[in-house]
């Protein structure tokens, strides 16, 4: 790369991979955070805004399989990496994924605004350990605030799903 | 306005030389904070996080003590608790862990944190302990700086501005190391103080780096010579009571130029971080006599 043959992330035109689908980019400014364009240009809701500061979790997604927040990551500099949004945890858009699932059926969401990074947040705990110790559950989840829950019934959220994949793998 | 994504080290020298001050973006976890909140307007920017010649960590020399560890600047503070290099540098392993959330610590690096230079930038100190030196690079040629040299001042550094950080060039010591932090949270905090203490058998130093406590990461140098003192050399034991214990605190007391802010008080940086050093102390005490 060199500054006279632009690439074209040079121009504000980029292409993101969310969620195995391709999107262009276009007229975009350099300090768009990769929340930003998720939310107001390609329409991926579930991500959410709130403390712009990597402080809340709200905007977890995965990026080349690594959980960062959304918010804290150059949208243009996403280019070429694979994003998977909470959109994108289960097999198509008319299904939950066990994470999800386990979230509703333990009431683990009240206000749900932190919901979305929780669940992408708990399937990169489980995808990553499959068995995880209650500290290490509650180092998984340290990134993401819930004001409503007082946690509870997430851990028996993520207990939950964390024994059904262990019996269905057994 | 635009993002440059380099995919090799020269093509990123190139655009800094050219384009002296073009900002470089790492994990972003301190530069995108200051872009979402106005505090700072990105021109063009080049991201490194595409850069392989600045990823991972290597070794140089021999294994053991007289050789290094060079610890390139794209390093995160997840794989800075992968467990061979935790092995190598558990304090900085500690530091890591204590940084943040799993988030910030899978997109944050080793880069960012030095060129940040923040008073209660968490590698700051383990590095001053570790006498770890910082690797410049630009399209001229490579330098090597040491810690002390390279921040200068509170989010001051040495960086000039066609170079970049390569690598924190940390000197291989044998022996226990301690990472002690004071917040008012497990995760998610910025250190009150912190505490770095690094055992180094070959040289008989026990080194001390002090994070949050002053402008710049502090080494507390008389109560590094007051502790190679009662250290029982040969056998690598503490050979000192309760009463040097105290009296090391009090030394790395008298080493912190703490101030008030709105996350502590001085007087209680200065007493927590002799409380903590202490503690290192003890802990690396126990561990070396078992
Ligand atoms: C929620 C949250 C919690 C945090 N908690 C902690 C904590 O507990 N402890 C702590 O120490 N920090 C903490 N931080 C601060 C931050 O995560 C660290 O300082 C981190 O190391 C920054 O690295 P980065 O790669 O994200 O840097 P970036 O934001 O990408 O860059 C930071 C600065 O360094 C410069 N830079 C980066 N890489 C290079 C390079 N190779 N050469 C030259 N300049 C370079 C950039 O230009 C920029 O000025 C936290 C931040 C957030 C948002």
């Amino acid at each position: 790369m060199s500054l006279a043959t632009p690439s074209p992330s040079e121009q504000g035109a980029y292409r993101l991979e969310v969620n195995g689908r391709g999107h262009d980019v276009v007229d975009s400014w350099a300090g768009e955070s990769l929340l930003y364009v998720l939310r107001n240009r390609l329409g991926y809701l579930g991500p959410k805004n709130a403390c712009e500061q990597g402080e809340c979790g709200s905007c977890s997604v995965l990026l080349d399989g690594r959980l960062v927040c959304a918010c804290l990551v150059l949208a243009a500099s996403a280019a070429g990496q694979e994003i998977v949004t909470v959109e994108g945890l289960a097999d198509s858009e008319e299904e939950l994924s066990d994470v999800q699932q386990a979230f509703i059926d333990h009431g683990a969401v009240q206000c749900g605004f932190c919901t979305p990074g929780l669940i992408v947040a708990v399937h990169d705990l489980l995808g990553r350990l499959p068995d995880p110790t209650e500290l290490e559950v509650r180092e998984a989840i340290s990134g993401n605030l819930c004001r409503c829950t007082g946690y509870g019934r997430i851990f028996e959220a993520v207990e939950a799903v964390r024994r059904s994949r262990l019996e269905a793998s057994s | 306005m635009a993002v440059f994504v380099p995919t090799s080290l020269e093509e990123l020298l190139t655009a800094r030389a050219e384009r002296p001050g073009l900002d470089l973006v790492a994990g972003g976890t301190d530069l995108v904070v200051e872009v979402n909140f106005g505090r700072h307007r990105l021109e063009d920017v080049a991201s490194l996080s595409r850069v392989p010649e600045l990823g991972g960590w290597r070794r140089e020399g021999p294994a053991g003590p007289g050789g290094h560890l060079v610890l390139g600047s794209g390093l995160t503070y997840t794989e800075m608790l992968d467990p061979t290099l935790a092995e190598l540098l558990p304090s900085l392993a500690q530091a890591a862990r204590t940084v943040g959330s799993p988030q910030i610590r899978n997109a944050g690096t080793l880069g960012g944190n030095l060129g940040t230079a923040s008073p209660a930038g968490d590698t700051l100190p383990v590095l001053a302990a570790l006498e770890a030196e910082v690797l410049l690079g630009s399209a001229a040629g490579t330098r090597l700086v040491p810690l002390g040299e390279f921040v200068t001042g509170p989010k001051r550094t040495a960086l000039a501005p066609d170079e970049v950080i390569l690598a924190a060039r940390v000197p291989v010591a044998r022996g226990h190391q301690e990472f002690l932090k004071v917040g008012t949270r497990n995760a998610m905090v910025i250190a009150v103080c912190s505490v770095a203490l690094v055992l180094d058998e070959q040289a008989r130093q026990v080194r001390v780096g002090l994070g949050s406590v002053g402008p710049v990461p502090i080494r507390a140098l008389e109560a590094e010579r007051f502790a190679a003192e009662v250290v029982d050399w040969s056998t690598g034991r503490f050979s000192g009571g309760e009463a040097d214990l105290r009296r090391f605190g009090e030394l790395v007391g008298a080493a912190a130029r703490p101030i008030d802010d709105h996350r502590s008080i001085a007087s209680y940086r200065r007493r927590a971080v002799e409380v903590c050093a202490r503690r290192a102390l003890e802990r690396t005490m126990s561990r070396q006599a078992a």
